[in-house]
């Protein structure tokens, strides 16, 4: 019977690695794509044969000039590597918010993240873009990771100063009042200097089109470790689909490992939004889609999530950049785009709960 | 092995009294069931023995009372059944009875192989091998109490709290959980701690019954004592008749109140 069971356990297990394998796949197809299309830049054929002629030890006559190679190389390359990662980060943002409040409707912008950063930006674009643009550092990505920090470390406040049963519900209500506050904060803020709206509207919208390797070395710590943290967290995360009580009762210290958790998720969700402004959908439909596929384990959900939100971020990318072109059609649009119609999907086949 | 004491255990939600100074000790092997109308305060105190409400007066287990211990000791001494356990329609029974040994596997590590060995020779004894790798959500009702029971032994806890463990069960289901439990205490030395509503079942298995009404302990001992029609009539408020059977069994029939 122990032989079958093990039998039974590794068939599952094989079946993860499956998955695993084909995310990943899936992910260097769309990070090859990303980084062959794009207006201007070489033909897109000759993009793989350039990089393997990058590759020691090959020589290969790709027919790629210096010039293209920049483009390609500086321009397009950051921007796909900054989607995965971005893409990667809310998605298990996502699950993990997703775990903690048992509830499958949360995305990582729950307790304030996007109102926060949103509310950042603008300060920043009022208090006149261009003046900043001689500083030493660009002062967006920070006002708008802090923002972030700052509206959840008060989602936190209030939702702990009010909440004297151990609900978590709460907390996600204290998330809604911050979120609102933030909001007309920045609507008033806007409603007063008309000339920002178009800048900070883009910003809303998300955009990769501004990425460079700056960008990535700047949020790559911050994601890294969040990951990290989530990923230790899977097992546990298992454990909390029971309820509060009875995950108590199995001994977990449920307020410390929510505590983590929402932290780590938040810290890496800011720093994401921080570069790449907000860009809704991703941290919604790349844990569903991983339910549905692998099922609701959160040892499956958290690696599966990583691997396909940063395939589907990128691939997003693709026609964000090509359909308006020369324009860029804002990667939140397309990512809601297709969202919207997979929430009606899921609303049909719904058999999986978190 | 292990001893459960109450003293003088109070409870209150929002000002409301649900416990009023309740008092108890049990030793090893012993098995109490708590009866008595509903919100008459039985669930609170498995509650607060399981570690998951805040008290006065104190629940201790071999002298350790329970606030001051870790969740993880808690789970390692206390497994505890509600009584309507939350559970994930999409985890399959194996991965659901392993939960049970979360206490014993390190914050960040995973099962060990003894963790599965424990798992799966719980999963025999209840019969549920063949289950294993079902989902929760589509066992019928006595085998997801069967899965329920399986988690809380995983726990290989001493002691053993169930909330109203047979509600959901038909009349055989019933009887193969409690016979299950009975022969775990016997066995293992199991201290039990339920609530129940049928009280001849209750009369039937129980070392001891402690009827709680609004709170208090009304009276206290085996089913012969406490199972009284007068009692029953004035706690309760039912018309019940008690029948006692030639073999000590106490069996407790309703009554029509209008017989026409």
């Amino acid at each position: 019977m122990l032989l079958a069971k093990r039998a039974t356990r590794e068939r599952a297990g094989t079946r993860f690695s499956v998955w695993l394998l084909a995310s990943f796949a899936l992910l260097i197809t769309a990070v090859l794509v990303g980084t062959m299309i794009g207006p201007a830049g070489p033909q897109w054929w000759r993009v793989p044969l350039e990089l393997l002629n990058r590759l020691p030890l090959v020589t290969i006559d790709s027919g790629v000039s210096t010039d293209q190679w920049n483009i390609v190389w500086q321009i397009r390359a950051p921007r796909v590597v900054l989607a995965a990662i971005v893409g990667a980060m809310l998605s298990v943002a996502g699950a993990s918010y997703q775990g903690v409040f048992r509830n499958p409707l949360v995305d990582p912008y729950l307790l304030g993240v996007a109102a926060g950063a949103g509310l950042g930006a603008t300060l920043v674009f009022t208090l006149q873009r261009q003046s900043t643009e001689s500083w030493l550092i660009d002062p967006l990505p920070l006002a708008a990771f802090g923002g972030a920090l700052v509206a959840v470390f008060f989602t936190y406040l209030i939702g702990n100063a009010f909440n004297k049963s151990r609900s978590n519900t709460t907390l996600v209500l204290a998330g809604v009042a911050v979120t609102s506050l933030a909001t007309a904060i920045q609507t008033f803020i806007l409603q007063r200097n008309n000339d920002v709206v178009r800048q900070v509207y883009s910003w809303i919208l998300g955009r990769l089109s501004s990425a460079t390797w700056g960008d990535v070395r700047l949020i790559l710590p911050y994601v890294s470790l969040s990951c990290i943290v989530l990923l230790m967290h899977r097992r546990l995360l298992d454990v909390l689909r029971v309820g509060d009580d009875e995950a108590i009762a199995l001994g977990t210290n449920i307020r410390r490992v929510r505590f983590v958790v929402v932290l780590a998720a938040t810290l890496g969700t800011a720093a994401a939004v921080a570069v790449s402004g907000l860009i809704g959908f991703v941290g919604i439909i790349v844990p569903h889609a991983v339910r549905l596929l692998a099922g609701a384990s959160y040892r499956r959900v958290l690696p599966l999530s990583i691997l396909l939100g940063a395939a589907f971020l990128v691939a997003a990318d693709i026609p964000s950049r090509v359909l308006a072109d020369p324009a860029e059609t804002p990667i939140g649009v397309v990512t809601a785009f297709f969202g919207a119609p997979f929430f009606l999907l899921l609303l049909r086949t719904r058999k999986t709960q978190t | 092995m292990s001893t459960l004491g109450f003293c003088d255990l109070t409870i209150s939600y929002d000002g409301v009294c649900a416990v009023n100074g309740f008092n108890d000790i049990l030793h090893s092997g012993e098995w109490l069931c708590l009866i008595g109308p509903n919100g008459a305060g039985k669930s609170s105190v498995l509650r607060a023995a399981a570690g998951l409400i805040n008290y006065s007066g104190s629940v201790a287990i071999d002298q350790k009372e329970i606030p001051a211990t870790s969740a993880r000791w808690r789970a390692q001494n206390i497994a505890f059944v509600p009584q309507t356990p939350l559970m994930p329609d999409d985890m399959s029974v194996v991965e659901y009875v392993l939960l049970g040994r979360n206490p014993y596997i390190k914050h960040f590590a995973s099962e060990s192989k003894h963790d599965l060995e424990v798992v799966e020779k719980i999963l025999h004894r209840l019969d549920l091998e063949q289950f294993s790798n079902r989902m929760v959500g589509t066992l019928s009702g006595g085998e997801r109490q069967r899965a329920v029971i399986a988690r809380a032994l995983a726990q290989e806890a001493p002691v053993l709290l169930l909330d109203e463990p047979t509600a959901a069960l038909d009349i055989g289901h019933q009887q193969q959980a409690l016979e299950l439990v009975d022969k775990l205490r016997r066995e293992q030395g199991l201290t039990v701690v339920s609530a129940m509503h049928d009280l001849t079942l209750a009369g039937l298995y129980a070392d001891r019954l402690v009827l709680m009404h609004q709170g208090s302990c009304v009276a206290s001992g085996d089913a012969k004592s406490v199972l009284r029609s007068e009692t029953l009539a004035e706690f309760y408020g039912v018309s019940a008749r008690v029948h006692h059977e030639t073999d000590g069994t106490v069996v407790v029939i309703p009554q029509r109140v209008n017989s026409n």
